[in-house]
């Protein structure tokens, strides 16, 4: 035994060369696998999202039939329009109001979900989520018809308080509130079933000590619910303002941007300027706007989600 | 805070004591109160298609009250689903769901895989650029796509524009980044041990995947599914960019642009179609709804 | 069935080292287990054998074949993880016939194999559960079952029982020395817990910062330490180290403890240490079994002294005490009717026959 181990290296001396350059071999096979694995992504992401991404730069420095290059041309014309700047003003009014109305309702559903005993919430949750589930195209006819300014279901039962006819889609405000408050119930149950799994991973023994240190209800949510909960609450409220600031089902199909442009999201006026009038070059310049604070709210979730994962 | 801990050490204490479990009770009672009416503000619309859907045009023109049906019946299910045009909507949605789902886990599986296990040079920069591309949303796309298809289209000589496969090349783009983020957080949470025992037992790579990552992956690859199947079915924009043919359009955008005609509203129809439209996520949510909501909340955590 | 060696075996992260040039030869049929505090390198020697890990320099033979480049598959080995890393998706049987299967091993032969190694392991009731259905104790029957089947060169066992409470730790223990007994294979067993390491192994390895202290059979390393780490190590509870002086008096060598009490060394230990310097700084180290209370008739060479006792801990069939010396605490083990109680004075007796001398700056057993 000892002495075949002392002969061992020695014979093993000379072949050992090749071996090293297979282990190499091997390794270097394996992230060569690992990078085909990869490839297909790759290629996706590559050709359908970032080179389109930066086409619609190039895009927008053109001018309308696409042949002569303008600059920053679209963008001082975008500057000059009074639409423009109401497209600006509508997707901000509309995104912040959505989101911090969806935040607000998702937070107090999911704590009175969180509240009931637990045999029953399985079914709640369930209930509560369909809005999130129905394509928003389907819901939105629905609302649109519960809106119709003949046959309007809500006039209809408005009138037995002595309330209306509220024009729902018709005017300016009436119509910015209708495209907010669908939106508001297309997406609260995502928020709710974010805080609600929050909730859950908040252990009991926290409450519990907070109780015996004395406070209240209203104390516990501030000092411990919240905090526990502040970094999915901070990463599903900027996942909304990205997805809600880029709508594009909800005003589409219930104003077309009416009355007058005054309902337009960035997403709905680009395609109707650059895709129903052919303006490709101006859509791209609409469109592009979203932009900052896409990535500025990006930066943001992507700091909040890295934290999450260290804390896991 | 310091003025209601003095408030509550003095006289609002008495009322505590024995009231406890009387708190909890109305407690109870309000969240059931509001539960009930989030819930109504949940399931009106809904409620109101399927109302809606079991009327006559009679009957919706007539006035009567909007909440209820008086004389239902099923002759808008009847005309839909014998409508070759409707059928042939549910069809294209059906079909570029499928094979959306398909071609989505053929490339997250592997590629998740390959950044959860098989670290190489960039993986770490690859999986956030995956996340990023997530929230990158298909309104800004629209354009620059259009473009890019037409060009390619000519280029080519390839009919792509108002084709519904066209579809097959697009919604991927908003299925795959989703779909592969949350598989690499779900095979990150396998233990190493797992595969370095497949290893000892004899597996390669590819065994490893397909007998023991896959398998016990299964939740999640089940979430991933229903997501990029979910997420198919409902995209509204970019087939409204890209097909316009009648026989091209799939559900949503059919419903929308043919049932609506002019000015004139069949919304028994439309209602109808609606439903029936938002049929299919409703009934894989009513079956699988756990893995619906792991899916949803998957997401929010680092893979 | 296989011998295993290792030569001048290095492992480096980065700039880090991990393990540092370690020798190492095993017979076939041994039983082997390498011990050490956490982060020691035992574990990363064990993963380099498996072909978890590379090897940045050195060889690792197995059967007489280097297979430093041989993937793991290739080895013919067998590994036990610490948290058994059963497929949940697969019932027992499964598990265990996942590598024969992948090797296309005929179904008969599988099964029989399956069925011999359930029966040695005593979980044949339990073929057709998945692993969650599972005690921890089952598991990691299962998990040894596993590696049994597939009859390897050499089986790995990675701190196999750390995950099982202590009473079914002694039970797996002495399962595993059975299992070996039956089968016989070359094993490499890897534990931070000493009394693992002694109660298994035909000889322990023990590891410290990426080298091996010391090899030997447990009653070696029990009797004789040859660092100051092994003494440590080996043994609860642990030996005691005092610092101490050799000094001539009346024409015999002394230990000088602290300036109230030094100790005549008996007469082969005295011969021992009669080169050691007198003003080398050294280390008395005395197991707890050999600080008992005075007796009345003492054998030579075990000393009476007064100590004044801090804490007692009755154990049962014996008492542990605590008193200090100078700045060191010291254990001892008394009779539960020697009378020792906290607070309180004892006629104490140290048993010098059994001492070790170190030398204190380089840790070194004289």
């Amino acid at each position: 035994m000892v002495d075949a181990a002392f002969e061992q290296p020695r014979i093993a001396q000379p072949a050992r060369r090749p071996r090293r350059a297979s282990l190499h071999y091997a390794l270097k096979r394996k992230s060569t696998a690992a990078f085909l694995m990869t490839l297909p992504l790759i290629l996706l992401i590559a050709a359908l999202v970032l080179y389109p991404a930066l086409y619609s730069i190039h895009l927008a420095t053109l001018n309308k039939s696409m042949q002569k290059f303008v600059g920053f041309g679209n963008f001082t014309f975008l500057f000059k329009r009074e639409t423009f700047w109401m497209v600006v003003k509508q997707s901000c009014i509309f995104a912040i109001t959505a989101v911090i109305f969806k935040a607000l309702i998702g937070f107090i559903v999911a704590h009175f979900v969180h509240n009931i005993p637990a045999k029953g919430q399985r079914k709640w949750r369930g209930m509560l989520l369909v809005p999130w589930v129905i394509p928003p195209a389907m819901s939105t006819l629905a609302w649109l018809w519960l809106f119709d300014p003949s046959y309007s279901a809500f006039n209809y039962t408005l009138s037995f308080f002595g309330i209306g006819p509220i024009p729902w889609l018709g005017d300016t405000f009436w119509a910015r509130f209708s495209v907010i408050l669908v939106n508001v119930w297309y997406g609260a149950p995502f928020f709710m079933i974010m805080y609600l799994a929050s909730l859950k991973s908040v252990p009991d023994q926290l409450y519990e000590a907070a109780a015996i240190d004395g406070a209240n209800w209203w104390q516990r949510i501030w000092y411990v619910t919240l905090p526990m909960m502040r970094n999915i609450i901070a990463i599903t409220t900027l996942f909304s303002l990205i997805v809600t600031f880029a709508n594009f089902d909800i005003v589409r199909i219930l104003t077309s941007g009416g009355p007058l442009d005054t309902t337009h999201l960035f997403a709905t006026w680009a395609f109707q300027v650059g895709i129903q009038s052919s303006d490709i070059p101006l859509g791209a310049s609409v469109s592009l706007f979203m932009v900052p604070i896409l990535a500025v709210a990006a930066i943001f979730i992507l700091r909040d989600v890295s934290k999450r994962g260290n804390e896991s | 805070m310091s003025t209601l801990a003095i408030d509550k050490a003095g006289p609002t204490r008495k009322i505590k004591y024995g009231s406890i479990s009387r708190d909890r009770a109305w407690a109870l009672r309000w969240s059931y109160f509001f539960l009930v009416l989030f819930a109504i503000f949940s399931l009106v619309p809904p409620f109101y298609m399927l109302i809606t859907s079991l009327k006559s045009s009679a009957e919706i023109s007539a006035a009567t009250n909007p909440w209820w049906v008086f004389h239902p019946t099923l002759s808008n299910y009847v005309e839909l689903l014998t409508s070759n045009q409707f059928l042939r909507f549910f069809w294209n949605s059906t079909i570029v769901s499928v094979v959306v789902v398909i071609v989505t886990m053929l490339i997250s599986i592997p590629a998740a895989f390959a950044l959860a296990r098989m670290k190489f040079w960039g993986s770490a920069t690859l999986a956030t650029g995956v996340f990023l591309t997530y929230l990158i949303p298909d309104s800004l796309l629209f354009i620059p796509l259009f473009k890019m298809l037409a060009v390619v289209q000519d280029l080519t000589g390839i009919t792509l524009l108002n084709r519904w496969y066209v579809l097959l090349f697009v919604y991927p783009t908003l299925t795959v980044p989703f779909c592969t983020w949350i598989m690499i957080g779900y095979f990150a949470s396998i233990p190493k041990e797992l595969d370095e025992a497949a290893i000892i037992d004899g597996a390669s790579w590819l065994q490893t995947l397909t007998r023991i990552f896959i398998p016990v992956a299964l939740p999640g690859l089940i979430a991933a599914t229903i997501f990029a199947f979910t997420v198919s079915w409902a995209q509204f924009l970019y087939p409204l960019v890209f097909t316009t043919s009648i026989d091209q359009l799939v559900l949503p955008v059919g419903i929308t642009t043919t049932l609506i005609k002019g000015d004139v509203f069949n919304w028994g129809q439309i209602m109808t179609g609606a439903l029936l439209g938002a049929a299919p996520p409703l009934i894989i949510y009513a079956f699988l709804m756990d893995y619906y909501i792991a899916g949803l909340t998957a997401g929010a955590t680092k893979g | 069935m296989a011998e295993v060696s290792l030569r001048k075996v290095v492992k480096r992260y980065d700039d880090v080292e991990a393990v540092r040039g370690i020798d190492l030869d095993i017979a076939d049929h041994e039983f082997v287990v390498l011990v050490g505090p956490s982060g020691c390198g035992k574990s990363t020697t064990l993963r380099m054998i498996a072909g978890l890990e590379d090897i940045s320099d050195g060889d690792i033979m197995i059967g007489g074949d280097v297979v430093n480049d041989v993937p793991p598959k290739d080895r013919d080995i067998a590994m036990v993880f610490q948290n058994y890393a059963l497929y949940p998706h697969m019932t027992v049987a499964e598990n265990m016939s996942f590598g024969l299967r992948l090797k296309r091993y005929p179904k008969a032969e599988i099964k029989s194999r399956i069925t011999e190694a359930a029966r040695m392991l005593d979980i044949t009731d339990l073929i057709d559960r998945k692993p969650k259905q599972l005690s921890g104790g089952q598991r990691q029957r299962v998990a040894m079952g596993r590696a049994i089947v597939r009859n390897p060169k050499v089986f790995l066992f990675d701190e196999p029982l750390s995950n099982l409470d202590a009473k079914l730790r002694v039970q797996m223990r002495i399962e595993i020395k059975k299992v070996h007994q039956k089968v016989r294979t070359t094993t490499v067993y890897v534990t931070h817990d000493q009394v693992e390491a002694m109660t298994l192994a035909d000889r322990v390895v023990v590891m410290n910062k990426g080298r091996i202290e010391q090899i030997g059979t447990p009653n070696e390393l029990y009797h004789n330490p040859a660092t100051r780490f092994v003494a440590g190590f080996i043994g609860s509870p642990a030996m005691n180290f005092v610092p101490c002086r050799l000094e001539d008096a009346n024409e015999r060598l002394h230990i000088r403890l602290t300036d109230r009490l030094a100790f005549p060394l008996p007469g082969p230990r005295a011969a021992r240490y009669q080169s050691v310097s007198r003003n080398e700084p050294l280390l008395l180290g005395i197991r707890p079994e050999h600080i008992t209370e005075a007796r009345p008739h003492p054998e030579p060479g075990v000393e009476p002294f007064q100590a004044m006792l801090d804490v007692t801990e009755p154990m049962g069939m014996e008492t542990l005490v605590y008193f200090t010396l100078e700045a060191t605490q010291i254990c001892g083990r008394v009779s539960p009717n020697a009378g020792a109680r906290d607070a309180a004075p004892l006629r104490m007796a140290i048993d010098l026959n059994n001492m070790h001398l170190l030398n204190e700056t380089t840790g070194l057993v004289i």
